[in-house]
């Protein structure tokens, strides 16, 4: 007879000595691991609450200002500087990892209305209520030396915004024309205007960098093309729209925050509907900016809330507030990905982790993938209801839960109204129209 | 109380006496799935045939069916998603070439039967580690022996009737703790480790320390006849002679359903390892399902024409199928396909099996009075007459359960204990993230706080595991009927198709109408299919009315129904 019983050596099974590490030998046939299902969905259950058990966004708050703080920009090459402007005329640079302000300049008399730093990383423009546009260094200036600027130019109006280009020496303003100039001049060398007394907000798009987009005071965003003399097209909405930032990882994806309580994201290509409608704010919103990977953005308002969106998604996946945070006038997202700025009417300025949950500092290989683990369970069960509702659940302030459920009792009762409307008179006569269509009043070209 | 000392094993030489029965060809124990292997790659199908693994377990296939009217987001997600589980489950079917052990055999000479081969000549044959594996315990003062393998198949627990509880690690005869609970002992189960063990004594459920101190005496649990431990949901499930079907969650303690079966004393149970329903078996031939959150049982089938005495579960490795044993007073042993609840062959015992038991490789032994027999290959679809081992006791076999991942069968009886060798019995590759008898202190540490996070909670047991994972349609249509009545229109709908009007004279009238008329029968085809749905489903309910009219009861009150 030929036999045989099934028999190990303990040898090749435990470890030789206490140093090594134990021996784990694998089998991944199925009938071993019974129940994947009711264990994973248990496991993803565990990552969402652990997840809301580690949402701790808030990291700092750089206070030293002594006015609301109107703007705020980052370095082009540093990811530990910023630099912000206050509504007194002073800009003040910080070193975030300490935390501490590292130089305060008195740039204008009145509101400093924009700031942006060229792409060399040497110096900033700064433009304010004094008609003045004003070039800085970065690094500051010896021991004894004055603070003076590089340049300063006077202009004939207030200028309300300032961007720089990406690669050339060139930067655009707006007032109550948008001006590009050149650094060498102190005129502009073009001019562009649509018959509209001001605009309130600029950009160049970092990826098609002779496009340029910006925010007018009669309910439109105005397209222009550096290399045309006269501005490309403009789409006109319901309510004026406060900024607009450029996607920059999608050359033709531009967000706008409106007064209407929303932001849209716009396909330069089709201006007559936008992309996406992005409707959780319970007041203005008063500015957005991408993330450098394009793929999310974070918006501040009014309500005195800062919210982060997915880019194709029409409602929030976070929301960020504090007692002590009060109207949110600016928000930046660092080159990093990993932190969110916001500056408000308080003359602080914060500093928020972009993943509430994420664990700073460097993680080793077993955190790294426990996390990425954890992140894709909750992906998967995330239409789950008990997933969902743990995930989705974030406390808000009262006034603006009240808000919130006013303004939904509002929209009800509208859509009820038109539906009766429709209803009652000739089918046909009151068109269905989808939610993306009901904001944009024209496209001009 | 009576203490006993110091005991040593016997290894009996016993004497094998069976009559000499036709040799029928035995099948071998590795099979392929060349389905699978196709599906999968041809290299992989190379590789799998060459070295004659048995490509066992994977749930292939399965491609999920995408929606008709799907959008492009919705396409590519299930695209991506498929081919990332392809990628995984190919990666996965490449370990098993990796995998250190063999499953065991045992096959005879060319005119020998394997069932006629003793336990002394295979413990002779094989090497002394594996011949130590045979091994009978003399107690025969406590009554028939009740017995329970822990989970990773180091510890054994043996209880007698008589009230003699013991547990030792059968491997190096370590003796943990021996005690006599002074009372009748009708079960004995391990709990998740070695660290705990429950005892259904006369009147209530004891749990012991491993070193035999009571740690609990659950008073709700009265009168338990058999128990069940699941290990992923942390249940003990058990019957008892009044009727009722218990569970306890021993990892907070608290009973978590308990349900009144209506149907008599609750003698016969066995759990389902794959989907953690309990089976009992009734006086009255019919086996019911039940699960800790319905009331009344999930399924009840009849299965035999006197009473149940004994059954097991089981899902089949390298099948999707799930498997039931069951043996009843009629002398019948019959096999079941859970899934479809479908017989699917039955074999005749010349006296009833009073315990059977399944192994991880599908071996099944039937104990009949004093004598085992072990069968082989029972799963499949053709039945097998002749047993794959048998071997003869002293005395009644009260208990029998396979150590898993050995190839050892452990009996116990009126005689004491004796452990059998079956060969091919143990799964021979476990995975040491699950269970792992080699484990550390440390190890059984982490292992035990990473099961108790993944505790599966008892709402979810149910017939289908895999539940959770299917798509919910009705509460989507549910949700969508809703969304069409708030908004007015049906977001969903297609829009009629609207030709483009293209230039250079191009988009003229008749070109036009050409144009719509090649995607007019696409719309027509959807209306057709509408109405003809709709006719049937009326010609269905005027059948169901006429039915009723003609069988059903009628009862003088008919006139005044609609």
């Amino acid at each position: 007879m030929k036999v045989k019983v099934l028999c190990r050596n303990p040898d090749d099974y435990v470890r030789e000595t206490t140093r090594d590490i134990q021996r784990v030998p694998r089998n991944y046939d199925p009938t071993l691991h019974p129940f994947e299902v009711p264990r994973e969905y248990t496991r993803a259950l565990n990552a969402t609450k652990l997840e809301r058990v580690f949402a701790k966004p808030f990291v700092a708050s750089l206070d030293g200002h002594r006015d609301g703080i109107s703007c705020i920009t980052k370095h082009a090459k540093s990811l530990s500087t910023i630099i912000s402007g206050a509504c007194d005329g002073e800009v003040k640079v910080w070193n975030l990892p300490r935390q501490e302000c590292l130089r305060t300049v008195q740039a204008h008399e009145g509101f400093v209305r924009g700031i942006c730093s060229r792409f060399c990383g040497t110096s900033f423009f700064t433009v304010g209520d004094d008609k003045t546009i004003k070039q800085w260094n970065w690094e500051a200036p010896g021991y004894g030396v004055r603070e003076e600027p590089i340049n300063t130019i006077l202009g004939k109006a207030v200028f309300t915004g300032i961007d720089h280009h990406q690669r050339e020496g060139t930067f655009v303003t707006c007032g109550q024309t948008v001006d590009i100039w050149d650094e060498q001049r102190s005129s502009p060398i073009r001019s562009f205007s649509w018959g509209v007394d001001s605009f309130s907000c600029v950009r160049y798009n970092p990826v098609e960098t002779e496009l340029l987009a910006s925010c007018a005071s009669d309910r439109s965003v105005v397209l222009y093309d550096t290399r045309e003399s006269a501005p490309l097209r403009k789409v006109i909405m319901q309510l004026r729209s406060n900024t607009l930032c450029w996607n920059p990882m999608e050359a033709y994806y531009f967000t706008c925050a409106n007064e209407d309580y929303n932001l849209y994201t716009y396909d330069i290509r089709h201006l007559d509907v936008p992309v996406t409608v992005h409707m959780d704010h319970v007041s203005a919103v008063l500015d957005v900016d991408y993330s450098p990977t394009g793929r999310e953005f974070v918006s501040a308002s009014f309500d005195k809330t800062i919210r982060i969106f997915p880019k194709d998604k029409g409602h929030s996946r976070e929301v960020y507030h504090t007692k002590r945070m009060q109207h949110v006038i600016c928000v930046r997202w660092s080159a990093d990905n990993k932190y969110v700025l916001s500056g408000s009417d308080e003359m602080n300025i914060r500093l928020w982790k972009a993943n509430a949950s994420e664990k700073l500092g460097l993680l080793s290989a077993r955190e790294k993938a426990a996390t990425h683990y954890n992140k894709k369970l909750i992906e998967k069960f995330q239409h789950h209801p008990q997933v969902r509702r743990i995930a989705r659940h974030r406390h808000l302030p009262g006034d603006i839960l009240k808000q919130k459920r006013e303004l939904r009792e509002m929209r009800e009762a509208r859509r009820r109204k038109e539906q009766n409307v429709r209803k009652h008179s000739k089918p046909g006569s009151v068109p269905l129209l989808t939610e993306k269509e009901k904001h944009v009043v024209a496209v001009v070209e | 109380m009576l203490v006993f000392g110091f005991w040593t094993t016997k290894i009996c030489n016993t004497r094998n006496c069976f009559n000499k029965i036709v040799l029928i060809a035995l099948f071998s124990l590795t099979f392929h799935c060349n389905g699978f292997a196709s599906i999968v790659c041809p290299d992989l199908k190379k590789i799998l045939t060459k070295f004659d693994s048995p490509s066992r377990w994977f749930m292939l296939g399965k491609k999920c069916k995408v929606p008709a009217g799907a959008r492009e987001r919705l396409k590519e997600a299930i695209a991506i998603s498929e081919a990332m589980s392809e990628h995984a489950q190919k990666q996965a079917a490449r370990y098993d070439l990796l995998l250190p052990e063999d499953a065991g055999f045992l096959e005879g000479d060319e005119d020998e039967d394997t069932n006629t081969i003793s336990q002394a000549d295979i413990a002779d044959a094989v090497d002394i580690t594996s011949g130590s594996k045979y091994f009978n315990l003399h107690l025969s003062q406590f009554g028939p022996y009740r017995l329970d393998y822990s989970r990773t198949g180091r510890n054994l627990l043996v209880g007698g009737k008589k009230g003699h509880v013991a547990c030792i690690d059968w491997q190096t005869k370590d003796l943990k703790c021996e005690m006599n609970v002074m009372e009748t002992v009708n079960d004995v189960k391990w709990l998740h480790t070695e660290a705990m063990f429950a005892v259904a004594q006369k009147r209530w459920l004891y749990i012991y320390d491993s070193k035999g101190v009571e740690l609990h005496c659950v008073k709700k649990f009265n009168d338990v006849l058999r128990m069940q431990f699941l290990p992923y949901h942390f249940l003990l499930a058990t019957a008892s002679a009044t009727g009722f079907l218990q569970y306890l969650d021993v990892s907070i303690g608290k009973e978590v359903a308990a349900i009144c079966t209506k149907m008599g004393r609750l003698d016969v149970m066995a759990q389902n390892p794959h989907n953690a329903v309990i089976h009992l078996g009734h006086p009255n031939g019919t086996v019911s399902l039940w699960s800790p959150n319905q009331k009344e049982s999930l399924v009840k089938m009849l299965c035999h024409r006197g009473a149940v005495r004994s059954l097991v579960g089981k899902d089949k490795i390298g099948d999707t199928a799930l498997y039931m044993v069951t043996s009843g007073l009629d002398r019948k042993l019959k096999v079941y396909d859970i899934r479809a609840f479908k017989p699917l062959h039955s074999c005749f015992l010349p006296a009833g099996a009073s315990c059977l038991s399944l192994s991880q490789r599908g071996l099944l032994s039937a104990a009949t009075g004093e004598i085992v027999q072990v069968y082989q290959n029972v799963l499949g679809s053709n039945p097998v007459s002749k047993p794959y081992m048998a071997h003869r006791l002293r005395g009644q076999i009260w208990g029998l359960a396979y150590c898993p991942f050995e190839d050892v069968l452990g009996i116990g009886h009126g005689e004491g204990f004796t452990s059998m060798i079956v060969p091919g019995a143990g799964e021979p590759n476990f995975d040491a993230l699950d269970t792992n008898p080699y484990r550390s202190h440390k190890q059984r540490q982490e292992w035990e706080v990473k099961a108790l996070l993944e505790k599966v909670q008892p709402e979810l047991i149910g017939l289908d595991p895999g539940q959770l994972s299917k798509v919910d349609q009705a509460s989507f249509e549910q949700r969508h009927k809703e969304q069409v009545e708030a908004l007015g229109f049906d977001p969903l709908a297609k829009d009629k198709f609207k030709p483009k009007t293209k230039k250079k004279g191009r988009s003229s009238a008749g070109a036009i109408e050409k144009r719509k008329r090649k995607v007019a029968h696409e719309d027509q085809r959807d209306e057709i299919r509408q109405s003809v749905q709709e006719r049937t489903e009326r010609e269905k309910e005027l059948k169901e009315k006429s039915n009723e009219k003609k069988l059903g009861n009628k009862s003088t009150l008919d006139r005044f129904r609609k």
